[in-house]
């Protein structure tokens, strides 16, 4: 009987052993039964995802901080150019909304072992993401400014250029992530990295709302 | 332990060949666990799976916290004695009125080169070393949370800080000062590589910071040794804590303006030219806006060394160890709010002036809570006078008085009338000569020990405390007097008419006693390193856990990981509770991560494997940075080596994977 290998490695994992809380023996303190990855707060790199998207949404406040600056100092704004136009960005920003759906299916298969689905939803997710990006060029070409005509130029292509950079890094990150779920064997510390990879996501799309409102509707107001 | 996961090995349908054929991968047999003591089988194995390759390939790929923790430090003191000689070069010139030793260029590059590399290559990286050697052996576990990041924060700065000096170099040494102001930082007035070079080197040196930060802010919350709760944890990790919190919120304004900086001077953005929308005072505001947080992330560790040597030298637990940890979370938040009193000669809304004037004298408060903290440590208990705590009494004094001068400029009218003057010079070298450097000596001589396994010289740290003491302040009180006199600093020469002379000279010569006494110190540690004294486990009689481990620490730290049952593990011992760790893998290497709160045992850890690719990204992205100043196109295309570097760093080898298999357990 052939069965497919998504399945067969699916079966498989779950005969993986289950954890014991330590115990004490002796003088000893013995860990040797606790699980060898956990998911969420349980793994360092949560904290480490976690650490550096503060980082980032520090970057992305502060640029914001300076747009409105610079719109506080000039009579006009846009003081040149005009506002971007709405249709690209506001479908890219439907866009980011839906794509959470395969990010949280795939977040879900890996919390629940479930190789098959998690290639699934990653293939899925890697394709949405290839429609942002998209999108997203899409968007350089109706932001109707050049970065180099003036503050309003500059202040909207760098704070764009700053969620975009962050776009195609995540999108990169999910690529090799999705890539690594073929490379068998396949170890729990991967399903682990998926779920990071989709928390990460839910920050890209996030952190668009408020970027977005900037740069679509600060100059209309 | 079944083996079903493992099926990605091939269509074998007994488990036991299946666990065959991945020990043959992996290259042994069942795997041994630690827990055992020195000596043992485990021993040997853990000193097996935790060794570096040898020869230079070991070098660049080890991930060991302790050795990168010494480079870090190394390489930081190697830029502090060379910063301290372009001082040394700026005192001779302003020794005489009308000197001429050096121009008015090369003076712009001296001060700024000695500013910039003092606070950014000195004292960030230096302070961030010493917590990437000792916060791991402090919480009692075997590595950093990200061993690879670590090794790549350490090339990204060599790399930033050997780029800064290599433009110094050749005549392209950055020459706006240590804070780069714009416009004269900017496209205008700034013209040829050297803000360029300077603006590289805040991406890369921030970059190492935040990497630390994030490093240690998870090896703090999330590795601790089981049984140290909050409570528990020595003030040392709680100031790293702190300290590391602070980094992440405010590195990342530096970052942001050095690159719209370097964007006006590359792409012809505006950001900073008024003439098309800009605003030249948004720079002072990021600028600062990290700037003041800055001066905190390198006095809180001072605090923290402070915190640790007092005790000990004591013999006696912390008097209000609650207290002081409370303050220094309130340093934390307080320093957020200061940053304009950097800005008060710019044109400011008055409310403003009075909330940053009120700001900068509260943070005085817990910083005096410390302080009498300590005073009382010290007034009850049995004083061990060594050199560590010498320096700890000398930056008492010098502290005090930077704080007190701080207060001074901390009030708008003060300021005004000593702002950019000698002054502020002054006040600048009491704090962080005072609150960072005194301490500094203080930790170096107390944990010396920990770092090589042999004792610096007493007889040699005496004559050099001393030395630096009076060398400090015969160099920097007059400086006081000098700015309340109206000498401007940055100027490269005065005239005699000014009256200056004497005062200059004065703290020229102090300045050749305090060079003195560094050389001491690097005599003091180049003797020690190769003759002094073996150092025991515990020389000092300390309580935390870094002296719980032979010293120097073996490269896995602990041979079984410590159970923690109060705030001085090595001075109390609780009856009836564990004392060590065991069932870790002792061929791998596995460490322990416990819960945030209470550091109950949660999940087992396996530390990534030493690699060579932190240090081919590190060298990737140093391409891109100076590529991309060169040209537009360098800034898109010079991403896709890093972007490559990433992801082999990445990438899992089918042994480490079924390294993963053999342990794994499902949560």
């Amino acid at each position: 009987m052939t069965v497919a290998p998504g399945r067969r490695a699916r079966r498989r994992r779950e005969s993986t052993p289950a954890s014991i809380p330590a115990v004490r023996r002796g003088d000893a303190l013995d860990v040797a039964g606790l699980p060898s990855y956990g998911f969420g707060t349980r793994s360092l790199m949560w904290w480490g995802t976690a650490g550096m998207s503060t980082i980032e949404t520090m970057g992305f406040v502060l640029m914001i901080v300076v747009y409105f600056d610079l719109k506080s100092r000039s009579l006009v704004w846009p003081n040149e150019g005009h506002a971007p136009d709405l249709f690209w960005g506001t479908v890219n920003l439907a866009l980011a909304l839906l794509s959470v759906v395969p990010n949280i299916f795939a977040d879900q298969a890996a919390k629940d072992h479930d190789v098959r689905k998690v290639r699934l939803w990653m293939i899925a997710f890697v394709v949405f993401g290839l429609a942002l990006l998209g999108v997203r060029y899409l968007e350089f070409e109706h932001l109707n400014v050049r970065w180099d005509a003036s503050a309003y130029g500059s202040a909207v292509w760098v704070l764009f250029g700053l969620h975009t950079f962050n776009l195609i890094t995540n999108y990169l990150d999910s690529v090799v992530v999705a890539a690594v779920m073929f490379k068998e064997p396949i170890d729990g510390k991967r399903l682990v990295d998926v779920a990071e990879n989709s928390g990460y996501w839910w920050f890209i799309v996030l952190s668009w709302i408020p970027i977005y409102a900037v740069i679509y509707w600060g100059p209309r107001f | 332990m079944s083996a079903g996961s493992l099926s990605g090995l091939g269509s074998v349908a007994s488990t036991q060949a299946l666990r065959e054929r991945a020990r043959a991968i992996v290259g042994r047999g069942e795997t041994m666990l630690d827990g055992a003591g020195f000596g043992s089988q485990a021993e040997r194995a853990l000193q097996q799976a935790w060794r570096d390759e040898p020869g230079l390939l070991g070098f660049l790929k080890t991930t060991d916290h302790k050795r990168i923790g010494r480079r870090f430090v190394c390489t930081a003191f190697v830029f502090f004695v060379a910063a301290g000689i372009l001082a040394a070069v700026m005192r001779m010139q302003l020794a005489f009125p009308d000197n001429h030793i050096v121009g008015p260029d090369l003076y712009n590059q001296l001060f700024t080169m000695h500013g910039t590399t003092m606070m950014f290559i000195f004292a960030v990286p230096i302070m961030q070393g010493m917590a990437v050697y000792l916060v791991p052996l402090l919480v009692g576990t075997r590595n950093t949370a990200f061993p690879r990041m670590t090794a790549c924060a350490y090339w990204l700065f060599l790399f930033g800080a050997l780029s800064l000096w290599t433009g110094f170099a050749l005549n392209a040494g950055a020459d706006a000062g240590w804070f780069a102001y714009v416009p004269l930082a900017g496209p205008q007035y700034g013209v040829g590589k050297r803000e360029d070079i300077w603006n590289n080197l805040i991406n890369l040196s921030e970059a190492m910071g935040l990497m630390v930060a994030v490093d240690l802010l998870t090896v703090i919350l999330k590795m601790r040794a089981p049984g140290m709760s909050l409570r528990r944890m020595p003030i040392f990790v709680w100031a790293s804590l702190v300290t590391s919190l602070m980094i992440i919120f405010a590195m990342p304004s530096v970052m942001l303006a050095a690159n719209l900086a370097q964007f006006d001077r590359t792409f012809g953005t505006h950001f900073f030219n008024p003439a098309e929308g800009g605003d030249v005072l948004i720079w002072q505001h990021l600028f600062w806006f990290f700037g003041h947080p800055e001066v905190y992330f390198i006095f809180l560790p001072g605090l923290a060394f402070v915190s640790s040597i007092i005790p000990t030298f004591a013999r006696r637990p912390m008097f209000g160890h609650d207290a002081v940890v409370l303050s220094l979370i309130a340093t934390g938040f307080l320093s957020f709010g200061l940053w304009v009193h950097h800005m008060f000669a710019t044109n400011l809304p008055e409310v403003g002036k009075g909330f940053f004037t009120a700001m900068s004298l509260t943070i005085a408060i817990p910083t005096a809570v410390q302080i009498f903290c300590w005073i009382a440590t010290l007034w009850t208990g049995r004083i061990n006078l060594r050199t560590p705590l010498l320096f700890v009494l000398g930056f008492f004094f010098i502290l005090v008085l930077g704080g007190l001068t701080g207060i001074m400029v901390g009030s708008v009218p003060f300021d005004l009338q000593v702002h950019d003057s000698y002054f502020v010079v002054a006040h600048l070298h009491y704090v962080l000569l005072g609150g960072a450097v005194f301490p500094l000596f203080g930790a170096f001589f107390y944990w010396f020990p920990k770092f090589t396994g042999r004792m610096l010289d007493e007889h040699l740290g005496r004559w050099q405390f001393w030395l630096f003491f009076v060398g400090f302040n015969v160099a920097f009180f007059p400086m006081h007097l000098l700015g309340l006199a109206g000498m401007p600093r940055r100027i490269y020469t005065y005239g005699a008419e000014t009256g200056w002379g004497t005062l200059n000279l004065v703290a020229t010569i102090g300045a050749a006693v305090i060079a003195l006494s560094v050389l001491l110190f690097i005599v003091n540690v180049v003797h020690a390193w190769f003759k002094g004294p073996r150092a025991d486990d515990n020389p000092w009689n300390a309580s935390s856990l870094e002296w719980a481990t032979p010293s120097p620490p073996p490269a896995f730290n602990f041979v079984a990981l410590p159970v923690v049952a109060s705030r001085e593990p090595l001075w109390t011992r609780e009856e009836d509770e564990p004392t060590h760790v065991s069932g870790l893998s002792a061929q791998t290497r596995e460490g322990l991560v416990t819960t945030v709160l209470d550091a109950v045992p949660d999940v087992r850890y396996s530390y990534p494997d030493p690699s060579i690719w932190p240090f081919i990204a590190a060298i990737t992205v140093v391409v891109w940075l100076f590529w991309s100043n060169m040209t537009e196109t360098g800034m898109f295309y010079g991403l896709i080596p890093p972007a490559i570097a990433f992801v082999a760093w990445y990438w899992p080898t089918r042994k480490e994977t079924v390294e993963q298999l053999l342990l794994e357990r499902k949560p």
